[in-house]
């Protein structure tokens, strides 16, 4: 036991020092004004970003439901081929997370601009050119390409766990292919959807630079306004710690969310 | 240099392509020749911003180190802000740093500061007379001026037709060029040539002219292709658009003849524009004060001056250094604007914290 614990140490002091206090310290700016005061100044001044909010909630979740259809069948065939196969095409998908963020997201800017690569390739066969860049379909494809690996990996790596046997029972139970997934596939790969939602959903809403570089910085998404908050010319810590908060509120509520669903569905799988 | 937002990768490949394109103008100083000092056993801290010093034609921190014996512990940061916390917080002792105008006034009001004893400065007889006694450091006792320049608007002459230019800052509201409009991604930059246009002060603390300002970048934001900080060299060069206004010294990438696009012009708007400084100022805690007056000097030496305006591309205060640059640099009224137009020109002061809050919060809302 002692053992245990020493070895849990360094991690006890990383979590203490790098999320407890830092969180307090959110709560803290969330709760008091310039002068260190308490106040719901704060809290109260989320009103006039409701619509930034809801905004970004919005275009993070159609983000996620493309992610999860996207990645849902790519993950499914993964599983199911040789484990080699398997191996290689893990890492294909792996293999842009190697590069920056940042780096990923200014490629496709010059891919979707007027005078991108597609653009021209486009103009060779005399279409175009489409205005793809500074869109919010260009904010939402920016996050569907950054975001897709966190979604295929958590599908992938539960319906592994699907055993083929399982499969061929239903078959020879008599159901058909929409059946085997409703009844059999889906709910024993329940787990990797709600974890690939989550950790879609919640870096899709709180993103800050996509919509500078995809979007041309027209609309804000709210975590360009805590950045505004921030670093902009009033350095206002108090009310950005505040929509910081919410935003951190909101994304437990889903995840709690998604975890009764979770919780219900292993529950029926047991009856 | 001007605080841009972190596309740090995006402004490490600008100045990558920056170092390669640069070219060496014949005549470099040869320190080396002249006689070596004794060493002094005094290390000076300097803090300046990255790739702000020659160290390549002209190295000038070995070169002060052999003149005067004096070593340089040489450190860079990233922006202002980091730079003022930093110091703010106590955890550095520096002897000198390069603020900008800004935040030289705001380091003024909270004693921050140092005077410096201009008898140690001698070359300052060198700086440029209009850039002398600057709105924040009116009286200049704490700063002298290391480079400078100012916010114009760079076009793409085949496509924009040069007679609207007389119509100065309007060119960014002119619907003739809807979506090939960039406009700045910051608020103090963007509201600057709105209250520019309407013809107030960029540093005006009246609500109402802030609020006539917003309404202007209201009425521009449908003609408005993309807000954008140092995207816009991409955008400019691929003529994704083709009216920006930009920074002087920082979009001459843009006119470059091999990286960039030669079509891409620049001016600066007869109504005036930004103006703005990075200076050199010695920090109230400075442990080695007449070193730093002795290395402040030497950056104003002429040869250094040089050197240094070479290497950075911006434009120098000292006034015999512009007469030994490339004509078409030192001549260039885009780098060395006239004086009728110079006295056009604003330098940023710190506005009240009422007035940046409102700034951030028009702001945001000139974005939803």
């Amino acid at each position: 036991m002692m053992k245990n614990r020493s070895a849990a140490a360094p991690f006890a002091v990383w979590m203490l020092l790098f999320t407890i206090v830092p969180l307090g310290v959110v709560v803290w700016f969330a709760f008091t004004d310039a002068a260190g005061h308490f106040t719901l100044d704060n809290i109260a001044a989320i009103q006039g970003h409701l619509g930034t909010l809801a905004y970004s909630i919005a275009l993070g979740a159609l983000a996620t439901v493309i992610c999860l259809f996207l990645a849902y069948p790519l993950a499914y065939s993964i599983s199911r081929k040789t484990e080699r196969v398997q191996q290689t095409m893990v890492m294909i998908i792996m293999l842009p997370m190697w590069m920056n963020f940042l780096l990923r997201t200014y490629a496709w800017m010059t891919l979707l601009e007027n005078n991108g690569l597609i653009n021209r390739f486009l103009g060779l066969f005399g279409i175009g050119p489409l205005g793809m860049i500074n869109t919010n379909g260009a904010v939402v494809l920016g996050m569907v390409y950054n975001f897709l690996p966190f979604m295929v990996l958590p599908l992938y790596s539960v319906m592994t766990k699907i055993d083929s046997r399982i499969i061929e029972a239903a078959q020879d139970l008599g159901s058909n292919g929409w059946q085997i997934f409703r009844r059999v596939v889906l709910p024993l790969s329940m787990p990797g959807i709600v974890s690939g939602i989550t950790m879609v959903f919640v870096p899709a809403v709180s993103t800050f630079v996509i919509t500078k570089l995809l979007g041309g910085s027209k609309t804000q998404m709210i975590g360009d306004t805590i950045e505004t908050m921030f670093i902009g010319q009033a350095a206002n810590y108090n009310v950005g710690a505040a929509l910081s908060l919410v935003l951190m509120v909101l994304i437990l509520l889903c995840m709690a969310f998604m975890g009764m669903v979770d919780k219900d569905e292993e529950g029926g799988l047991v009856v | 240099m001007k605080k841009t937002i972190g596309f740090v990768l995006a402004a490490g490949l600008i100045l990558a392509m920056a170092g390669c394109t640069k070219e060496t103008s014949g005549g470099s100083w040869d320190w080396a020749s002249e006689p070596k000092a004794e060493s002094t056993g005094v290390t000076l801290n300097v803090y300046n911003w990255g790739e702000y010093i020659d160290d390549s034609d002209v190295n000038v921190n070995d070169a002060f180190t052999h003149l005067t014996g004096i070593k340089v512990n040489y450190k860079n940061f990233t922006d202002n802000e980091s730079m003022y916390a930093l110091l703010s917080s106590g955890a550095a002792d520096y002897d000198v740093i390069f603020p900008s105008d800004y935040m030289v006034g705001k380091m003024i009001r909270e004693n921050m500061l140092a005077k410096i004893n201009f008898d140690n400065v001698p070359n300052f007889q060198y700086i440029d007379e209009s850039l002398k006694n600057p709105a924040y450091d009116p009286t200049n006792e704490y700063s002298v001026p290391y480079t400078w320049g100012t916010v114009g608007i760079f076009y793409n002459s085949e496509y924009v037709d040069e007679a609207d230019l007389e119509d100065g800052w309007d060119l960014l509201w002119n619907e003739k060029y809807k979506d090939k409009i960039f406009m700045f991604d910051n608020p103090r930059d963007a509201f600057g040539i709105a209250l520019k246009k309407l013809g107030y002060s960029m540093n005006t603390e009246n609500p109402d002219e802030w609020q006539a300002a917003y309404e202007e970048l209201v009425k521009q934001k449908p003609l408005v292709q993309a807000y954008v900080m140092d995207q816009v060299y991409d955008k400019m060069i691929n003529e994704e658009g083709w009216i920006a206004p930009y920074y002087s010294g920082d979009g001459i990438i843009m006119m470059d003849e091999d990286e960039g696009n030669t079509a891409i012009k620049y001016f600066v708007p007869e109504e005036g524009t930004n103006l703005f400084v990075d200076a050199m100022c010695i920090p109230a805690t400075a442990k080695h004060k007449t070193e730093a007056e002795a290395y402040i000097n030497f950056m104003c030496r002429t040869e250094v001056a040089k050197a240094n305006a070479e290497y950075i591309g911006y434009s120098t205060p000292q006034t015999e250094a512009r007469k030994l640059l490339d004509p078409s640099i030192g001549e260039n009224p885009n780098f060395y604007p006239p004086q009728s137009l110079l006295e056009k020109t604003e330098v940023f002061i710190t506005l009240p914290d009422e007035i940046n809050e409102l700034q951030d919060s028009l702001w945001i809302q000139l974005k939803k």
